[in-house]
């Protein structure tokens, strides 16, 4: 008798080296009641997709500071589509200039979230995209 | 999923294969359906837990051990690695961080390999409810070695000794003295006993107090604990005599390794050899299997019966019986009685 649990990806792709925000995030998931899966830093767009295929995530949640964000998003939601996994969620949070926003929704990303964001919010956006309750 | 399931599944589909365990781990009617067809070709892989205490190296030692049973030729000839690696569920909100796959890097992009991340919810002896049912899914679908790495575990998380045929105990230095090796619980389910961190100080001492908790355990006519008391509720009694009256009786082997840096590894990966040729050769395999197969049904036929008891019940007769034991007006043995009358 077990619910349905919302499966969330939490990676760092690409080279910066800081993760405090992707852990913030990773535990805010946690205590909102989804299963977090965390992988550390420097994954590439390959390893992502692989992990969230191996995971069976409803979420993907990208941490991007290092600026290669309009490099790195679209070849991950690439390689999503190519393993079939096509109705996986994606979500940016990090420093992420506003005009490059429209693009990245544009590439399939659900949501965008800069630094000072209530993670109550984020994990609320969650659960409405995913159209599930948390328990 | 249809009907050629197993095919997909050996033939490599990945996406197919975890969204089987996502189905088996919700417990739905898809699942179930799934491990019905996958059962009959189950039985071939080689099951190995690896557990001890968080922090320990448990994730790292996983790492290391599948890249080199990728590339042995000993053990199997280059034997497909599946890995479960279980982290536990917040009792308080239900949700979990699982953080395995962040040693386990080394592994990406190997297509023999498959990790799944699971989380216990709610399961207390180190492992989820559906572990063993994702070791099965595992096994069809052609993985020949499945790692299967426990919550951190405390002294007496001993549900894998239930599930794998070869149980890696992990200890790193400075965590007890000798008084804490003989003490019941998780060394006892010991197959293999791996020092990690061996280039930390008192590294030896440890090795040589569990070595010396060995021979007390071993020694010729001491009462060596048999699993088998474990494996099952009611132990077929004729299995526990023959295992003792085995003469080649398994001795488990202190291994020290520095996972980080890839040493102790050759020796590691000859104790699972000689572990899983010494299983084959006692017929103690056979044994294993049927006695987990046993403790698998058995939970299942009580969770299914108190299921269907409970939904036969009228949830007024429950809760009225619930506020007389809140109230202490009756005890929980007696509230158990009660409903149990009632539904005659």
């Amino acid at each position: 008798m077990q619910e349905k649990k919302i499966r969330v990806l939490i990676a760092k792709p690409g080279l910066d080296g800081h993760d405090r925000g992707a852990k913030v995030i990773a535990r805010a998931l946690r205590d909102a009641g989804m299963e977090v899966i965390y992988t550390g830093l420097r994954q590439t767009p390959e390893m992502i997709a692989e992990t969230a295929l191996q995971e069976d995530v409803d979420v993907v949640g990208l941490s991007i500071l290092s600026g290669a964000h309009n490099v790195l998003v679209p070849q991950i939601i690439e390689k999503l589509k190519q393993n079939g996994q096509d109705e996986v969620l994606v979500f940016v949070g990090g420093i992420i200039p506003k005009k490059d926003i429209p693009d990245l929704l544009n590439a399939g990303v659900t949501a965008v979230y800069g630094p000072g964001t209530n993670t109550h919010q984020i994990s609320e956006d969650i659960i409405k995209a995913t159209q599930r309750p948390p328990k | 999923m249809g009907k050629q399931l197993i095919n997909t599944l050996t033939g490599g589909d990945k996406l197919t294969l975890s969204r089987v365990l996502t189905q088996v781990e919700n417990n739905t009617a898809a699942g179930n359906a799934a491990l019905e067809e996958l059962f009959p070709h189950t039985g071939n892989a080689h099951l190995i837990g690896i557990t001890g205490a968080p922090g320990c190296g448990k994730s790292t030692l996983v790492n290391c051990l599948a890249l080199n049973l990728r590339q042995s030729q000993n053990v199997r000839n280059n034997p497909r690695v599946g890995i479960i690696a279980v982290d536990p569920t917040s009792p308080f909100t239900g949700g979990a961080l699982l953080g395995d796959r962040v040693r386990m890097r080394d592994l990406s992009g190997d297509e023999g390999i498959f990790i799944r991340s699971m989380a216990t919810r709610g399961a207390l002896g180190g492992l989820a409810h559906t572990t063993a049912a994702f070791t099965q899914v595992l096994d069809a679908a052609g993985y020949d070695i499945i790692l299967i790495e426990t919550v951190g575990a405390g002294q007496s998380e001993v549900e894998i000794a239930r599930l794998a045929h070869t149980v890696i105990v992990v200890e790193a230095p400075g965590m007890g003295d000798d008084i804490q090796a003989i003490k019941a619980g998780i060394l006892e389910i010991a197959d293999i006993l791996v020092v990690n961190k061996a280039d930390k100080p008192g590294a030896e001492n440890n090795a040589r107090a569990l070595r010396t908790m060995l021979e007390m355990a071993h020694s010729p006519g001491s009462y060596a604990p048999s699993r088998k008391h474990l494996l099952s509720s009611s132990p077929d009694k004729s299995v526990v005599t023959d295992v003792q009256n085995n003469e080649k009786k398994w001795t488990p082997p202190v291994i020290t390794t520095v996972a980080t840096e890839e040493k102790g590894f050759n020796e590691l990966l000859q104790a699972i050899e000689d572990h899983h040729n010494y299983l084959k050769s006692s017929g103690e395999w056979e044994q294993r299997e049927q006695a987990n197969l046993q403790l698998e049904f058995e939970i299942l036929i009580r969770d299914t019966l108190t299921m269907r008891w409970i939904e036969k019940l009228p949830p007024s007769v429950y809760e009225s019986t619930m506020r007389d034991l809140y109230q202490r007006k009756i005890a929980p043995h007696t509230a158990v009685e009660k409903l149990l009358a009632y539904n005659k």
